[in-house]
């Protein structure tokens, strides 16, 4: 009789309890989910069209850019601000960048391009530093800071060659845009699936090993061998995808595109520098109490500062993909982008009341975001009609955010 | 007592804006002495504490170290003077977990330079079950522990670094009886250890039990400071109601 009792709970609960064990956050699930309703029905809207290799490499390409700075906007909104200026910052330090590469080193020499990307990411930090300078030691807030920032560097984009487009970019500066040469072919693309296979195989045991040395809890081995089975299918999955993509007119597979791999780059190390350093715990500790942090000897002012920077850096990042993409600096570049950047890290969980988000959460909200963009593009949605949308997606976004804490255990 | 005091607080003072919250202050502390800070709400006792320990760094007055004078602007300076503190807001941040907010500022690292957490878990698992036995689910967020969770969270802070000094705002104010008990008996072998502390409380009864004398703060002045097992209770009410020193015997 008493086993009875206990039986029912236990099974009403059976998927939360399998959840959980699993470790999975609930939201990051829900948020899987949506992306793939969102996919199937734009793929059903357009007739096949969608699911395409041509159209999910595009789709790759372009979630890296917004993909790249979200994750930096999670940390700046995790430590309870807000970056209204990275549109810009991309825009100014990406005609720095072209200009530099085209008009001041001589374009060709061997040094010129990685010269041109570093001096870039200095820019982007410095300014990057400046924003967080206003913020955390004068005070002045990050949504007033930030949004003269839009402003300034927005103009001092248009004032680096009086509006003047630069082109052509080098060569090999060109491949990190992941156009006709920026992929990295069916080969390596195969090899850097095993690779990344390999490592979540090595990761789990050692994660598994360090638990039973201290005692811990760890996942039934079931449900460890299906997380690895999935992530191995998904792996393999996209690396497909991308192979089935040809080069014009021939047989050649084109890969993984060159910035998406820019973009596994940075969530790798952003997610490293959220998890495993102090910076990281003590963004967090800052977004859930700024007394608290500091009571407990932070630099509050340092870590805020710092943490505009990293978003000043990844804006760069950013830029870097865009010109080569472009394969020119254009004075435009990154209008908008913003609010894309915003909508992908607070779709993909990061909490605007500060002190919550994943660096993953917010790629998979970039994906979103730029998959209802592009499905829109191909229904030939106007692009006003898409700001429209973008728009209203971004408040949905943020009163799910209100209403999942409101209703939270 | 002919040892130096641990800490003496020289006529301390604090001032927001126009309001006048802590007026001259004179406090000592004695190793292993309990020292109660008795006095209505509002007195200022919790601005006096913070000038201590770096919270609040006070506008005027001298604050003495083991006979030292030093300079305390923040938190961090508080520390390097083994200066540990219980706010009576607890200062935890709600979205990390115990292990997180008990090692926060002070992490323990790995060989090579990242966070240890699994050491952190286990070190707080110890001292945590040393308070509250029945306190299991330390890695939940602390948003979602109980008042007293989150107060057993503060203190095992507090207590965790070998503190020589320690300030209590309260400590006891959301635990059960079980609990208070055992934080009175931590007091009492802190106290056996030569730790100096600091105790807030409301409960006369518990700054009676805990304290060799208690101080008494009524509107930002320091109305006295008494041994406890020369006053009665109505004295210290007395003083801390109507501001009127006990008639020596
Ligand atoms: N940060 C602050 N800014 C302005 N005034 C303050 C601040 N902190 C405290 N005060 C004022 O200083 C006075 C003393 O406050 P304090 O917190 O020390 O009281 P307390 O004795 O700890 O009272 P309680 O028993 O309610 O905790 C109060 O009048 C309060 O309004
Ligand atoms: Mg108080």
């Amino acid at each position: 009789m008493p086993d009875l009792m206990q039986q029912t709970p236990v099974e009403e609960q059976a998927l939360s309890r399998c959840l959980k064990q699993a470790e999975i956050d609930t939201r990051m699930l829900a948020m899987v989910i949506a992306l793939i309703a969102i996919w199937v029905t734009l793929n059903f809207l357009t007739d096949g069209i969608f699911f395409t290799a041509r159209n999910m490499y595009n789709l790759a390409v372009q979630s890296s850019v917004v993909g790249i700075m979200a994750t930096g906007m999670v940390l700046v909104i995790v430590c309870r601000q807000i970056d209204l200026s990275v549109g810009s910052v991309l825009g100014f330090t990406g005609m720095v960048i072209a200009f530099l590469q085209v008009h001041v080193f001589s374009l060709g020499a061997a040094w010129n391009w990685p010269l041109t990307i570093l001096c870039g990411l200095v820019l982007g930090g410095i300014i990057g530093l400046w924003q967080g300078w206003w913020i955390a030691y004068r005070g002045v807030p990050s949504f007033v800071t930030t949004l003269a920032g839009l402003l300034m560097f927005r103009g001092a984009a248009y004032l680096v060659t009086d509006g003047r487009t630069v082109a052509p970019m080098d060569k090999t500066y060109q491949i990190l845009g992941g156009g006709l040469d920026g992929s990295i072919g069916a080969r390596w693309s195969w090899i850097f699936a095993i690779a990344v296979i390999a490592w979540m195989l090595i990761h789990c045991m050692v994660s598994r090993r360090s638990c039973i040395k201290y005692g811990f809890k760890v996942k039934p081995m079931w449900i460890q061998i299906l997380l690895l089975a999935i992530g191995a299918a998904l792996v393999c999955g996209f690396v497909m995808l991308m192979n089935a993509y040809h080069k014009p007119r021939t047989e050649i597979s084109r890969g993984i595109p060159v910035p998406v791999l820019i973009m596994i780059c940075v969530v790798v190390a952003m997610n490293l520098l959220t998890k495993i350093t102090r910076f990281g715990r003590y963004v967090f500790a800052i977004g859930g109490n700024p007394e608290a942090a500091e009571l407990s000897g932070i630099h509050v002012k340092k870590i805020t500062a710092f943490v505009f920077m990293v978003m000043g850096i990844l804006c760069a990042v950013a830029a870097v993909i865009t010109t080569a993409r472009l394969n020119a600096g254009a004075n435009s570049m990154g209008t908008l982008a913003e609010l894309n950047v915003i909508a992908a890290a607070v779709i993909g969980g990061t909490s605007l009341a500060g002190g919550q988000g994943t660096i993953i959460g917010a790629i998979l909200g970039a994906v979103i975001m730029q998959s209802l963009d592009s499905g829109m593009v191909l229904l030939g949605i106007s692009s006003a009609m898409r700001q429209v949308v973008i728009g209203t997606v971004l408040i949905l976004a943020v009163w799910f955010d209100v209403v999942y804490n409101r209703n939270r255990p | 007592m002919n040892q130096t005091p641990l800490v003496e607080m020289i006529n301390i003072h604090k001032r927001f804006g126009g309001v006048h919250a802590v007026k001259g202050v004179n406090l000592d502390l004695y190793p292993g002495e309990v020292v109660g800070i008795v006095g209505h709400n509002g007195a200022g006792k919790t601005v006096t504490i913070k000038a201590l320990s770096g919270a609040i760094p006070c506008d005027e007055g001298e604050i003495r170290i083991s006979g030292e004078k030093v300079s305390i602007r923040s938190p961090r300076d508080a520390r390097k003077y083994g200066i540990e503190t219980i706010y009576q807001t607890l200062a935890l941040a709600d979205n990390l977990n115990a292990p997180e907010n008990l090692f926060l500022g002070r992490e323990i690292m790995t060989a090579y330079g990242t966070l240890n957490d699994r050491a952190m878990e286990n070190e707080a698992r110890k001292v945590i079950d040393r308070l509250n036995p029945n306190f299991k689910n330390i890695t939940d967020a602390v948003k979602n522990m109980s008042g007293g969770q989150r107060q057993s969270v503060a203190i095992a802070r507090a207590i965790y670094f070998n503190a020589k000094i320690l300030i209590m705002d309260e400590p006891t104010a959301a635990l059960g009886p079980q609990e208070t008990a055992m934080v009175a008996k931590l007091i009492k072998q802190l106290k056996s250890e030569g730790i100096g502390i600091f105790l807030i409380s409301h409960d006369l009864h518990d700054v009676f039990d805990l304290s060799d004398r208690v101080a008494v703060i009524k509107n930002g002045r320091l109305i006295g400071t008494r041994r406890t097992c020369e006053v009665t209770k109505e004295d210290v009410l007395g003083m801390i109601i109507m501001g009127k020193l006990p008639e020596t015997a």
